[in-house]
């Protein structure tokens, strides 16, 4: 049976990783995004390997004195995923620099569309007119009083 | 059977074996162009023949002979092998749509020397999303398309579309931290992360445990299939990328998030207590969606919104759980990745055509471009559900299970999904209204449209129209499938042979050492 109990130094520094990389992760700088985004990503990372058990020897068959070894998979998890974390920090960098010679600044903007339809909604108007829409001025009780007139011709 | 599981691998090794040839030839835009091409016909031949082998049985391959639980395996069973054969078919018709755009507008609009090998990575990991059977491994395939697609949506760093990849990639980010969390939660409470083991393992778990890890998964998937209340990335995000890459990523991206809740719901936890709570998420996204593609007038994003919208269709079939249910999801899935990418790129010829995908500069187009206005007019009258198409015909397939299953909730969701679906006709037909017939707010040179996109879009289309007149075979086999998906014993014994160890090297050493 492997020892599960986890380690409650490394639950903490988890847990005030996590806390840290969630605030910055919701900052409108990307250059803090990016921050908490390497946190939490680092958080992770540990949890999983505090996931694995406790610490043990290396895991290496045939090795003198014999003991409990540590569990090999998720430090082969955790390698996989710093690598993916180190990937994405540097494309993020490369945004932000982009969005910092591009504005100036590295801020989330907000989307220009999605304002544009929600003070259509508040305007509450028609969004375009053409031809069709624009029946000539006359209203629709007086195009059916004309129409009205026909069927009624062969009365005296 | 287990002759034939060599061609598994081949739809992830091949693609990425060209993306690295690609980039080693970027400066030879046209040998980059024909081994694209030949790397992802070949990928869509093996997949076509994995479809027909896969019908016998899953096909099995430890990945360098190491066995299964704790080396990494790549499964072919029903539902992964037809999910790969319909987005291959759909990556290459894309991929030669973006050809023929990058050699009519020049370097600038698509294809850069960068674009070849991205997209073929994003191909190399949208199969090993399909192909695992290993939660890591998946992880690592969503990754490695997420990755692809991080470059893709921001290709050429104008600063609209610095703007919406920026959502992207931290909301992208912000889940799959999500899944690795619950990776990590998995493999302590099971001390795995083979899935096939999981199914063995996971019902000793304590149920409280059990269905953290399970909200947890949901969640992280939701975020990626653009599930409601966790879609708002993707109107945002999608509708400014190029129109090839907007194609392929609607078609693709948020169906290997359903397709990961497909494995998830039937394959780990299959006693469904999460049902009911993706009922009511299955009607918001239906719902919430298309009202916000009525109100939409750019038709990129008023397609964006349809694609949230049906996203919800797929997960009332998987959360019905049931026989009926699951063979009209796959069905509805296989639908709708053919006709949402046939429609996003019949706007990039719309747009191309008109100058812009507002609907309120557009008009007049049906006179210019009679072809174009029929190539848009035939899949959204699909994506509707207009009888007999094979909307109509998935459709069907979920309203049927809905009543079979009876209960008021899946009544419910049978009144939302009809309502959705005259919603979605509204929407689509007050678009193609305003683009082809309403007079043009100004004059449109006719132009000669480029083979080269029209034909893939036209393929898509009839291929869209074909899954209509296949549909018998088709559903014959995502019945199939669906039976497959709750005969979980089945796949774990082509996985686990003895229950224990899959079929690599290391089954000599294991038993010879001790078990960890």
């Amino acid at each position: 049976m492997i020892d599960m109990s986890p380690n409650v130094v490394l639950v903490v520094v988890v847990g005030v990783l996590v806390a840290c990389g969630v605030y910055l992760l919701l900052e409108r700088s990307l250059t803090r995004v990016l921050v908490g985004t390497v946190l939490l990503g680092n958080a992770v990372n540990l949890l999983v390997l505090v996931a694995g058990g406790a610490a043990g020897r290396p895991p290496i068959t045939g090795l003198r004195p014999e003991g409990v070894t540590s569990d090999p998979l998720p430090q082969a998890m955790v390698l996989t995923a710093i690598v993916i974390t180190l990937a994405l920090t540097a494309f993020l960098l490369a945004m932000a620099y982009r969005s910092w010679q591009l504005h100036r600044h590295d801020e989330v903007q907000d989307d220009v569309e999605d304002r544009r339809i929600a003070r259509l909604a508040a305007i509450d108007e028609r969004a375009f007119t053409d031809t069709d829409t624009e029946a000539g001025g006359r209203t629709l009780a007086e195009e059916a009083a004309e129409t009205h007139d026909e069927t009624e011709r062969g009365q005296p | 059977m287990t002759d034939w599981a060599w061609l598994v691998p081949l739809p992830v090794l091949l693609p990425l074996a060209g993306a690295g040839l690609t980039l080693a030839l970027y400066r030879r835009p046209r040998i980059q162009r024909v081994v694209s091409v030949a790397v992802l016909a070949v990928v869509l031949v093996v997949s076509a023949a994995l479809v027909v082998l896969a019908d016998d049985g899953p096909l099995v391959v430890d990945i360098g002979g190491w066995a299964a639980p704790v080396g990494i395996d790549l499964v072919a069973d029903r539902l992964a092998a037809l999910m790969l054969a319909v987005s291959s078919a759909v990556t290459l018709c894309v991929l030669v749509y973006s050809l023929a755009q990058g050699q009519t507008e020049g370097e600038e609009s698509a294809p850069v020397s960068i674009y070849h090998p991205t997209y073929l990575v994003l191909a190399a990991g949208v199969a090993d999303a399909f192909l695992s059977g290993d939660l890591f491994n998946l992880y690592v395939g969503f990754e490695i398309l997420l990755v692809a697609s991080y470059v893709l949506i921001t290709l050429s760093g104008s600063a609209e579309r610095i703007r919406a990849g920026t959502v992207y990639v931290v909301v992208a980010l912000l889940s799959s931290v999500l899944f690795l969390v619950a990776i990590g939660g998995v493999y302590a409470a099971t001390g795995t992360v083979n899935m096939a083991q999981l199914a063995l393992r996971l019902p000793e778990v304590d149920p409280g445990v059990r269905l953290v890890l399970q909200v947890m998964l949901i969640t992280a998937f939701a975020i990626k299939a653009a599930v409601f209340p966790l879609s708002a990335w993707l109107p945002d995000s999608y509708p400014t990328a190029p129109a090839p890459v907007t194609a392929v990523f609607a078609g693709l991206l948020t169906k290997v998030g359903v397709y990961a809740i497909i494995r998830t719901q039937s394959l780990l936890f299959p006693e469904g207590r999460l049902d009911d709570v993706l009922l009511w998420a299955a009607l918001a996204t239906m719902v919430v969606g298309i009202l916000g593609a009525v109100a939409q007038d750019d038709v990129k994003r008023l397609l964006s919104f349809t694609l949230v919208s049906h996203i919800g269709y797929m997960v009332f079939g998987i959360a019905l759980a049931s026989d009926g249910g699951w063979t009209a999801a796959v069905y509805y899935v296989v639908h709708h990745i053919t006709v949402q990418t046939a429609l996003f790129l019949v706007v990039g010829l719309v747009e191309r055509v008109g100058g812009t995908t507002s609907l309120d500069r557009l008009g007049g187009l049906a006179r210019i471009a009679p072809v174009l206005a029929v190539l848009f007019f035939v899949p959204a009258m699909n994506l509707a559900g207009i009888p007999p198409l094979s909307g109509f015909l998935g459709k069907l397939g979920l309203l049927q299970a809905g009543v079979q299953d009876g209960s008021w909730l899946a009544w419910t969701l049978v009144v939302g999904s009809v309502v959705t679906s005259l919603l979605t006709l509204y929407a689509l037909v007050k678009a193609w209204n305003k683009a082809f017939w309403q007079t043009p707010p100004q004059e449109v040179a006719p132009q000669r449209l480029p083979l080269g996109m029209v034909g893939p879009a036209a393929a898509l289309v009839v291929l869209g129209l074909g899954l209509t007149v296949a549909a018998g075979p088709l559903f014959a086999y995502t019945e199939r499938a669906a039976v497959a998906l709750q005969d979980r014993a089945r796949y774990v014994e082509a996985v686990l042979p003895d229950g224990l160890r899959g079929t690599g090297e290391s089954v000599d050493v294991a038993t010879e050492g001790t078990d960890g």
